[in-house]
């Protein structure tokens, strides 16, 4: 377990270091961050001094050595537009985007693994074929189209929940503002993880079914209904756990995705959250927090699917961690 | 009474509106303690045969007809809730592949102990202590340690032992075992049928034993059935069978054994393929393969005759026997049963 972790963490690290060189590579070329910081009146020789001050004016490879050196100290550089560290300012977020992320992940697991079972083990029930319907219509409707629709919906038409904002938050040991300890915290969360449960769903219910599908017609499963076993127990007990395990794989990468991408949710609700911070870090080529918000997401992907290997290795017992290091 | 009487059964698989039939009139019984075993070449209904007297077929797969019956009780008309009650209680299988067959995310305790509690009301504790007791008449060493261990930490041989200690937890009347021995080697496999002999010595069980090696048949079975594209087409004492085969299929499947060619000789082998579902040929399956075949053949289906030692379906036979019977004007001639398809059982 600990020589796991360990390689891990060796693989971990050289995964962000090749992060480290996109999202640095890019810096210089989303357009020149001085236009963007001063007005059209200051002169060109400020502007060249501003430059230097910078290090704009060095070679690619002593800025990305300046980088990473900043970097390994947990500073990630200032952020143009808000003139704070771009670090802090991410960190400030990421209870908003977490929060959002894990109500999605909640309705998801509440409704799919239900859904899917079901439409496994009646492949041919009218529910079955209306829950398989709403699937191919969830993977084809693009989530902004989602999101517009419930805000159009239930906002404007009817009144029962809010379209933008997070409401009241309360702080949780004075780093972390909730908003699911809070009537209007939670009234707030519910169309955007609605909106956004909405695009994972389609995928795990298909995966499920399908997965579930073919447990059942295994081996296994015939032998454990010639010992007379409940139907319940075949399916709950044998079939389920035997399902979930490619579920557990696949989860933790769509996790680490939805925690990246609630970028288009955000977008729509006006929810504060990191993927609203980067999408104005974006229009305005603010480079330093766009650097680091990559690095941070790489860092949330890395962390999610070593958790998961961890997760798979206790609940598949034919997986060894020791041996299974890479 | 018969423990198991099999009347008639006709298993369809219905797929896409077209009707495929796998057994056709099959009958037989079974004694208590009696070992029969059920041969013929893949594809030939016998898996079928196996898993639709518990009615364990697979979708598209559904009785279509006859009956099964446990002394009295009828199985093919039993819902879920009933065949739970005689499944692995009464009746119990063992499958072909000892390593597709167990769970392998539940440990070997938890799959065996599920088996006895779902048939009886008794503690977890209790339940245990049979299952380690059944590990050890299988003749697994320390069955405690076994007990908390998972599948894949167990050998193909050691795994089957365990099935077959699983099928022993509630001494069933009767095991049906599918091919136990094919996916496992040659030196395991004698072991292994040996155990299931003694097993069901021991225990006084029946077994049905499906199987496509003569050679495992003849050690195991006191009866034996010879299928061929979803019928049964000769049935007689093992050991008759063996040294005296009637019908053109058994005779064939009997030279086929590599025992009955001399070295450096071509195998003997009976020429062509068993028929498809959608494919059987008119009057009786076999005729396309059969070196004896008559025009006769082609049109009808052959009565299931008994000849005093075996029953055969085959005119070959039934024309030996008839002239046998005017030639020496003797009317004793006892037809035991006889099942066609067109008269059903007269």
């Amino acid at each position: 377990m600990l020589a796991f972790l360990f390689r891990r963490l060796i693989q971990a690290f050289f995964v962000m270091l090749t992060i480290s060189v996109i999202s640095f590579a890019i810096q210089g070329k989303l357009g020149d961050p001085v236009q963007q910081m001063v007005g059209m009146t200051v002169s060109p020789a400020e502007r060249a001094h501003l430059r230097q001050e910078l290090g704009l004016n060095d070679s690619f490879a002593v800025q990305y050595w300046h980088f990473l050196k900043n970097a390994a100290h947990g500073n990630f550089g200032i952020s143009y537009y808000y003139k704070k560290p771009v670090l802090d300012l991410i960190f400030e977020r990421m209870p908003a985007t977490l929060e959002l992320a894990f109500c999605a992940i909640i309705l998801v697991a509440i409704f799919a693994t239900p859904f899917g079972i079901y439409a496994a083990i009646r492949p041919r029930s009218l529910l079955s074929r209306l829950i398989m319907a709403f699937s191919t219509l969830g993977l084809s409707v693009p989530i902004f189209i989602v999101g517009i629709f419930l805000v159009y919906v239930f906002s404007i038409q009817l009144h029962m929940a809010p379209s933008f904002g997070r409401g009241h938050t309360v702080d949780v040991f004075g780093i972390w503002k909730s908003g699911l300890f809070t009537k209007s915290g939670l009234h707030h969360l519910m169309l955007p993880s609605i909106t956004l449960a909405f695009a994972l769903m389609p995928i795990f219910i298909r995966l499920i079914r399908s997965e579930m599908m073919e447990v059942l017609h295994s081996e296994y499963i015939r032998f454990a209904w010639s010992k007379g076993l409940s139907t319940n127990r075949i399916y709950f007990i044998h079939a389920l756990k035997n399902t979930m395990l490619p579920v557990i794989t696949v989860g933790g990468i769509q996790a680490g995705t939805l925690i990246a991408y609630t970028i288009l949710t955000e977008t729509i609700f006006q929810w504060p959250g990191m993927g609203f911070l980067f999408i104005d870090a974006v229009s305005r080529v603010d480079t330093p927090l766009i650097s680091a918000y990559l690095m941070v997401v790489g860092g949330i992907f890395v962390t999610t699917n070593t958790v998961v290997d961890l997760i798979y290795g206790l609940v598949n017992p034919t997986v060894k961690l020791e041996n299974h290091g890479l | 009474m018969n423990l198991l009487t099999v009347n008639n059964l006709n298993v369809s698989f219905r797929i896409k509106g077209i009707e495929l039939a796998a057994l056709i009139d099959v009958s037989f019984t079974l004694n208590r303690g009696e070992r029969i075993a059920i041969v013929g070449e893949s594809g030939a209904g016998k898996s079928i045969l196996g898993l639709s007297i518990v009615n364990l077929l697979d979708k598209p797969g559904y009785i279509k007809s006859g009956s099964v019956k446990l002394e009295n009780k009828e199985l093919s008309k039993m819902n879920t809730r009933q065949l739970q009650e005689i499944r692995g209680k009464r009746i119990a299988m063992i499958f072909q592949d000892p390593m597709m067959t167990l769970n392998p995310v539940l440990t070997i305790g938890a799959q065996l102990v599920e088996a006895i509690r779902s048939h009886t009301r008794i503690s977890f504790k209790d339940a245990r202590n049979i299952a380690i007791e059944k590990l050890h008449s299988v003749q697994i060493a320390s069955p405690e340690r076994r007990f908390d261990q998972y599948p894949h930490e167990l050998s193909g041989g050691m795994r089957q032992r365990v099935i077959i200690a699983s099928v022993l937890l509630l001494n069933p009347d009767i095991i049906i075992a599918d091919e136990p021995t094919t996916a496992l080697d040659v030196t395991i496999q004698a072991e292994i049928i040996q155990l299931l002999l003694d097993v069901c010595h021991d225990n006084s069980m029946a077994l049905i034993l499906i199987s496509h090696d003569l050679g495992v048949v003849s050690r195991v079975a006191e009866r034996t059935l010879v299928m061929y594209a979803g019928r049964i087409v000769e049935e007689a004492p093992t050991l008759e069978l063996i040294n005296d085969p009637q019908h053109p299929y058994t005779q064939g499947l009997l030279n086929a054994l590599p025992q009955m060619s001399l070295p450096g000789q071509r195998l003997n082998q009976i020429r062509g393929n068993m028929p498809a579902l959608n494919d059987r040929p008119s009057g009786c399956a076999f005729h396309p393969r059969c070196p004896y075949a008559t025009q006769k053949c082609r049109t009808e289906q052959p009565n299931f005759i008994y000849n005093g030692i075996s029953s055969v379906s085959c005119f070959l036979v039934e024309d030996m026997l008839e002239e046998e019977k005017s030639e020496e004007d003797i009317d004793l001639l006892d037809i035991e049963y006889t099942t066609s398809h067109d008269e059903g059982q007269a």
